[in-house]
Formats: structure tokens, sequence, C-alpha cells
């Protein structure tokens, strides 16, 4: 609907039927309102500026008319041109000033006589609301009637409480200064004006900061959701296209699979030990290397933990030998590591339920192993046992005294 | 079961067909483990399957099976949910805790709240099938995993003014067996290894879940806690 579309379709012509009251930004001078009212009344649009301009000159009133029709009179919805924000704003303003200073010469050419030490902190104030009101966008508006009417009769009692109170306050302003004398009444009823505002207006800070609260939820939501998309498309999405890449050989998808469920385990529950610091975290970590180099699986259970020292290193490489070979000879057959710390020693088992071999006729490859594994345990005072039997699988017992006990023994 | 049953045959089980129902929230594991008893047919028969909480509860009510197989992550409540509702309302359903998860807070509630074992998803066919029966047969299933874990929680250093020593404590033997059990031994060789029966070792294993279920040992939620093992 433009200017010129006097009557809604269907409805009866006549001044009852008169379009409703909106201002139009088109033909306007500052805020649309005379335009507005001129197709509102049926009246040339020259009149109504006439009678703004004739109003303002007595007194002020025509000033605080236009101010009152503009902020109460919605924007033209069906006019699809809307005034640019940089533009409106500044027209705002000017309109808001004018508004200001048009009640401040109303109320002084009424009688009601106040120094410019009240009249500029008001004026400001009035400034003030009016922006934060008129900036507002239809939408925030219509949420913070929302607020404001959520529970209707709390909301209406502090209301009318608040705006009680800026009456009060006002009024204090205006007519205080004679009565009460200084500016210590004047500051009291300033403040009172002002917490009268906070109260009124406080369902509306209350929502605000309840949006952003929400909006940062938000933020904080789709940041991890980002982090495990990330995570989940770095490893488990490329490990799954190099299994299918290479499901001809099992071994190396055995691989594969093994190593992302040991990453993503460790990846789902952080706080994982030192592997340089802390024994169970040392033969893991020992384990996941042999794993990762031979296609097997290891089944590690480690009961208790302590701090490593060279010892118990040698312990672990000891350890990762066993593993090796347990790989090497026990054709895919499972292989398991259990160690358990104990006050006085450690101790390690490797077992494999592989063939399996005769202790009394070791090939030569197992021999070294046992030396391998042995000379390591003893150059560092611990001893290796290998139990194995053929068709039993093979069972390597690694065990070390630990620091303490040497320590004490040596005393 | 007799001692000298072999503990990953269940040939010369009894004739008696081991009824059980699958509680998952994975459908291709569910079919997973159906294809592997699957090869058990004359020792495990599966009536049932489930995929949440409420289902679960259901269907066991429904078919009163011997065995439950009991994921320990469900929608609705986890495997302790299902424990919670049905355990007490009928005694004599067991209840075989299955899971990928191998979190030691996840595997002390479930076995707290009433199952006879715990077995990691990893276990093989046979190992499971055998399981099922021994469960299914009253005796307690422990895998190394969770015979590591009990060592490890028990271990732990207590105030002796308040330790009960019926139940906060393992027997030197029950240690021994757990010990073996830890280092991949299955119930045959334990016994083998400690020169006792089968039978023996079974009584030890309950002894030790009795132990596991029974105790207040708040060391024992505060250690499963506490540690994050994978």
């Amino acid at each position: 609907m433009t200017s010129t579309g006097g009557t809604p379709a269907g409805a009866p012509a006549g001044p009852v039927a008169a379009p409703r009251l909106y201002r139009s930004s088109d033909g306007r001078v500052l805020a649309g309102v005379a335009r507005g009212l001129s197709d509102h009344l049926g009246v040339d649009v020259l009149l109504v500026r006439l009678a703004f301009i004739l109003l303002a000159a007595a007194g002020g009133a025509g000033v605080v008319m236009y101010g009152l029709f503009w902020v109460f009179a919605p924007q033209n919805p069906f006019e699809a041109d809307q005034p640019r924000d940089r533009e409106r704003d500044l027209t705002m303003l000017l309109a808001l000033a004018s508004l200001t200073i048009g009640g401040l010469i109303l109320l002084h050419a009424l009688g009601l006589g106040f120094g410019p030490g009240l009249a500029v902190p008001l004026a400001v104030v009035g400034i003030g609301v009016a922006i934060l009101w008129r900036q507002a966008d239809d939408d925030a508006r219509q949420r913070w009637r929302v607020a404001t009417g959520a529970h209707r009769l709390t909301g209406a009692a502090r209301v009318g409480v608040g705006a009680a109170l800026v009456i009060v306050g006002a009024g204090a302003i205006l007519v205080g200064p004679a009565k009460m004398g200084g500016t210590t009444g004047g500051l009291v009823a300033a403040l009172v004006v002002v917490a009268g505002l906070a109260l009124v207006s406080s369902p509306w800070w209350l929502q605000m900061a309840r949006e952003l609260s929400a909006e940062r939820n938000a933020r904080i939501r789709e940041q991890e959701r980002a982090e495990v998309a990330a995570h989940v498309h770095d490893s488990v999405l490329h490990t799954l296209t190099l299994i299918q890449r290479h499901v001809d050989d099992p071994r190396e998808v055995t691989r594969l699979a093994r190593s992302q469920e040991r990453e993503l385990r460790g990846w789902l529950y952080r706080g994982r030990a030192d592997p340089d610091q802390d024994l169970a975290a040392a033969l893991e970590r020992a384990a996941a290397e042999v794993e990762d180099a031979h296609g097997i699986a290891i089944e590690v259970v480690v009961v208790g933990d302590c701090p490593m020292d060279e010892h118990l290193a040698a312990l672990r490489d000891a350890a990762r030998e066993a593993l090796v070979n347990a790989a090497k000879y026990a054709g895919g057959a499972p292989v398991s590591l259990y160690a358990e710390v104990e006050p006085d020693q450690v101790t390690a088992f490797v077992r494999d339920r592989g063939p399996g071999f005769d202790p009394d006729d070791v090939p030569e490859d197992r021999l070294g192993l046992r030396q391998s594994v042995r000379g390591r345990m003893s150059r560092n005072g611990g001893t290796a046992v290998v139990r194995s039997a053929p068709g039993d699988g093979t069972e390597v017992q690694l065990e070390m005294p630990r620091d303490t006990s040497r320590a004490r023994s040596a005393t | 079961m007799t001692d000298d049953t072999p503990p990953a045959t269940p040939v010369g089980a009894p004739p008696r067909r081991v009824r059980v129902v699958l509680v998952d929230d994975h459908r291709m594991f569910r079919s997973g483990v159906r294809a592997e008893l699957g090869d058990f047919v004359d020792a495990v028969e599966i009536v049932g399957e489930a995929e949440d909480v409420p289902q679960a509860v259901t269907v066991i009510t429904a078919t009163r099976p011997d065995v439950v197989l009991l994921d320990v992550h469900l929608p609705g409540g986890g495997g302790r949910a299902v424990l919670q509702e049905v355990v007490t309302e009928l005694p004599d359903v067991k209840f075989l805790a299955l899971s990928v998860s191998d979190a030691p807070e996840d595997v002390i509630s479930v076995v707290r709240g009433g199952a006879r074992g715990y077995v990691t998803k990893s276990i093989t066919g046979p190992e499971l099938a055998a399981a099922v029966r021994r469960v299914a047969d009253g005796d307690a299933v422990f895998s190394p995993r969770l015979a590591g874990f009990v060592l490890d929680a028990f271990a732990a250093t207590t105030d002796l003014a308040t330790v009960d020593e019926d139940l906060d404590r393992l027997s030197q033997r029950e240690r021994e067996v757990l010990r073996l059990i830890a280092r991949g031994y299955t119930y045959k060789e334990v016994g083998k290894a400690l020169f006792i029966s089968v039978k023996t070792v079974e009584t030890h294993v309950s002894a030790v879940l009795r132990k596991l279920q029974l105790s207040n040992r708040h060391e024992l939620t505060r250690w499963a806690s506490a540690r994050r093992l994978v």
C-alpha cells in the first residue's frame, strides 16, 4: 500500500474506515509522520505540516506531538523500500533532540520552572530510553513484550511500581530543589528515577542475559562437535579408507584396525599416564609397537603401577623382545602380556598359544632370544624363565626386584 | 559340568541347550554373535534379542532365558539399569556382561550390579559358547582383564580396622587363581598349574565374584573411577 491507496479493498469508504495510521517513508521529510497523518486523515500533507509548525511555535507542543506520533505510529509495513539505517538513525536523533527540547520549553512555559542543572540529565535520560526503544528491531520489541507479560500480574505490578517511582522521582526533581534545597534532594530523586527505570526494564535485561548465555552454550557445543568431527575425519575415516585399500592383506588390515582402536581408546579415555614415567603405560606402548610392527593383537593386563627406572626399562625391553618373538613364532595365535607390580618386585609374563617347543631341543633362534632376554634381565639384577612344551604355547616369565627393596637389602 | 570338561568345548555338556537373550544396541554386533554361536546350536539357543533397556526388560521377562548376554552401554541407562529391573524378580536368570569398553568403572559396576562375569567383545565364538555354558551352570566367568581389575582393586591398601576379613580380602589361593587367569590361563590350565581340579578353580572364582559384589570396600568404587585404564 502506498500513500495514494486510500481504502483497503473490501472495506466501506468513509471516515470510520480510514486507513490505519502508519508512518510513511514515501515522500517523508523527517520520519514520515505528517505524510502518514495526511494519508490517514485524507488531508493534504502541506496542511498537516503547517499545523505541526504552528503548534511547535506555540510553546513546543507541535514538536512533542510529532515525537509522540513518531514513537507510536508504526512504519508502514507494505512499503518495500526501507530507509537505510544510518539515515534513519540520524533523523531519529534530530527528532529526539527536538522532541526533548520542545518538551522542556513546554514545561517551562507551563510554569514548572527548573534549572539547567536538572534539565540536562533529564534530557539525557529521555533520549537514552527513546534510543533504546527505537533501535530495537520489531522482533526484539516483540520478545520484550512477551518477557514483560510472561507473568502478567507480577509484570503489571512491577511496571506499575517502576512507573510510580519514575513519576515520583521526576516530580521530586522538578519541585524538590525548591522545598528540600541543595543537591542532596536532587540526587536522591535521581536515584529513585533510576531505580524505577531499572525495575521496569528488568525483564528485558534478564532476557538479554539469557540470550547471551544460550548463544555461548550453543557456540561451545558447536566447537565440541567440530572437534569430534575433525578427529573422526582425521583418524577413523582415514583408517577405514586404508582398510578398504588393503582388503587382500589380512595382516595389514588387522594392524590398521588394531592401531586405530588403540588410538581411539586413548582419545576417549584421556588422561593416560606418560609412557616414559610409568611402568604400565610403558608396557602398553611397547605392546602397541609390537602390534604395529607385526600385525598381531596383544592383550595387555597390568596390575598396579610404579615409576620407571633403568631396571624397569630393561624389563620393558625384555618384555618387548619376548612379544616380538611370540609374534613371529606363534603363527597368529593370541598373545598376552600380564604384569604385576608388587611391593618388592615387578613380574611380567608374555604368553602365546602358538605351537610351542621342547625346551630340551631348542632351536638356534630361540636360544638367541633366551640369551638376549635373559642377558638383559640378569645384567639388571632380574631373572627370566622360559616355559614351553610342544602344542602348549610358550610363556616367558620376567622378574625384576624393585629399587626400594634393593635399597632396603643393601642397608 | 565335570572337572574334565574342557572350557572351550561344549561337547559333552548336558543335553539341554542354554537359552540365551542377546542385549546390545548394535544390530551388526548381535547378528555377529548369532552367527558365531550358530556353530554351537547343540549347546546354545538364542531365544530373544533387545536393543535398549525397556525392550530388554520386556524380552527377558517374557522369555525367562538361562543367560542374558548384556552389553554394558545401552540406551536408557546401560546394562546396570537392566540388572536393577530384573535381578531381584528373576533370580534364576544369569547375566554375562559383554562390552568393548574395558573401562574399570563400567566393568565393576555391572559385576557389582549382579552380572556373573565379564568378557570383552573380542572374545572368540568357542570361548563365548563356553562362557555362556559356564554362567548357566552358576559359575563365574573372569576374563584376563577382569581378573586384573579385581587384583588391582583388592590390592589397594586399606585401613585394617574397617576390613571385613570374609569379604574385603582375597585369600592367597584366590589371588593365585586370579593371577593365572590374568596371565591368560584357561580354568583347566589354572587347575593343572596349581594341582587342583577345575571345579575347585570355579569355586575360587565364584568366591571372588561374591566378594566383589558384596564387599563394602569403598576403595572398589573409588579405584574403579580413579583408574581409567583402556
